[in-house]
């Protein structure tokens, strides 16, 4: 490939989206193009430049409050509405409920204790953004966090921060996890966070990673420990914080 | 209403008044209290990111606001629509459709379409190669907002929200390629304002 075709493609390897094809032809031109690996660090630069924190507009409080308003008086409504309602009707969602209930109980119980835990971490992770108690230590200091979490906990989580691979450390909290009390160590990657819960492994299990409800979850063991991350950062990027947690 | 879905995309009526009362009255008698609950699962977590893009395309705290409120009561209308898959996308686009809509009729001069060129026409090295750009937060900013809508559409969910090429074509609802030709375009124009001032 020469020059003129190489250049549209800086764009995508600089962006992670090319294909292994073209990154192969891409890489051999490099090594011998001085002017367009000049342009590929200098587009990279840009894109570091870009991630600049004070670039992203926070919603504000008062934009917060009101959407929720929404909700709340929309909830309202829905109440005093429901006293208008029909009693077959009353006895058919009974119905239906009980039915649900009855189909709920008589899953396979492998399956529904490995969703419960995930709906449970989705609900956790939801949690800690909403009702602003992300954190009960704050500190990006490692040696702040990790000290906390004596006495609170029946092991000592290895608490680390990866600032200079994009991931700061923001604080930690106690969390209550599939029947536990687990460590949450909360990270900021752009400005996404993740929150990232830690326990006691009972054995080693296969990482996976999945998509629920539209945040992006990793299961893993590391060091005798079961971790799980959650964000709604895309997979890959998780994935290369568990790869740095794992190390 | 009619149905918002067509072929899996959310197709926003065009027309529909922001923030009118009659408006409000509408949405609220057709939410159940379990699209409520949907809504601060699925929606509110991504608040932050829809106020970020209304905020990008509309240029000033006030009329961001406006835009991301009215996109928060679609989207709460919409919830129908949402069909699992990445909810911040979801939310997003449908906060583009708002800016757009509120765009074209306050200020149908921001909206001009741009004539999305092909791949090979961004191929001309313009000797910004070697130049390393800091983190001037008030040059990016000012270079940023300067860019055309589309163009700074693109990045901004590229660049800020980290959404991939796949995501930006379906809330931009324009093909890949094209989604690649902004991107290019956009950071060209910006290598050039950033160099431009550097010299300066």
């Amino acid at each position: 490939m020469n020059c003129a075709e190489i250049r549209p493609l800086l764009h995508a390897h600089a962006d992670d989206e090319l294909d292994v094809a073209n990154t192969l032809e891409l890489e051999r031109h490099l090594k011998t193009c001085a002017a367009c690996a000049a342009e590929l660090k200098s587009l990279q630069s840009l894109k570091t430049a870009l991630r600049e924190p004070a670039l992203l507009y926070r919603a504000p409080d008062s934009l917060r409050k009101e959407v929720r308003q929404m909700i709340k008086d929309t909830r309202r409504e829905e109440r005093s509405r429901e006293v208008s309602t029909p009693w077959f009707w009353k006895y058919l969602a009974f119905g239906t409920t009980a039915f649900a209930l009855l189909l709920l109980l008589l899953r396979p119980a492998g399956i529904s204790g490995r969703d419960q835990l995930l709906d449970e971490v989705v609900s956790s992770h939801v949690r800690s953004l909403m009702v602003e108690h992300l954190t009960d230590v704050v500190s990006s200091d490692q040696h702040t966090v990790k000290p906390w979490f004596d006495g609170k906990l029946d092991f000592a989580p290895d608490v680390k921060d990866f600032a200079a691979d994009g991931f700061t450390l923001v604080g930690g909290r106690l969390d209550y996890l599939h029947g536990r009390a687990v460590a949450a160590l909360v990270y900021r990657h752009n400005k996404h966070l993740i929150n990232v819960f830690v326990w006691p492994a009972d054995g080693d299990l296969k990482t996976e990673t999945e998509t629920r409800r539209g945040y992006s979850v990793i299961n893993t063991t590391a060091h005798n420990l079961r971790y799980c991350f959650i964000s709604d950062l895309n997979a890959k990027e998780l994935g290369d914080l568990a790869g740095l947690c794992g190390k | 209403m009619c149905s918002p879905r067509l072929a899996g995309k959310i197709i926003i009526p065009p027309g529909i008044k922001l923030l009118s009362a009659q408006s409000g009255l509408e949405w609220k008698r057709k939410v159940s209290a379990n699209e409520s609950e949907q809504f601060e699962r699925i929606v509110l977590p991504h608040l932050d990111a829809a106020y970020n893009l209304a905020r990008w395309l509309a240029g000033n705290d006030h009329d961001a606001a406006d835009i991301a409120q009215e996109a928060c009561v679609r989207a709460l209308r919409y919830l129908g629509g949402y069909r699992g898959g990445d909810a911040r996308s979801w939310l997003l686009a449908i906060v583009r459709n708002t800016a757009f809509t509120w765009l074209k009729k306050n200020r149908p001069q921001a909206v001009v379409s741009i004539e999305d060129e092909q791949l090979s026409e961004i191929a001309d090295p313009s000797g910004t190669a070697g130049t390393f750009y800091s983190a001037d937060k008030g040059a990016l900013r000012a270079a940023l907002e300067a860019l055309p809508l589309e163009f700074r559409e693109a990045l901004v969910l590229r660049e800020l929200e980290g959404l991939s090429y796949k995501e930006i074509s379906e809330v931009a609802e324009v093909p890949v390629g094209t989604v690649m030709s902004r991107l290019a375009r956009g950071r060209r124009q910006l290598q050039a304002a950033l160099n431009q001032k550097g010299a300066a």
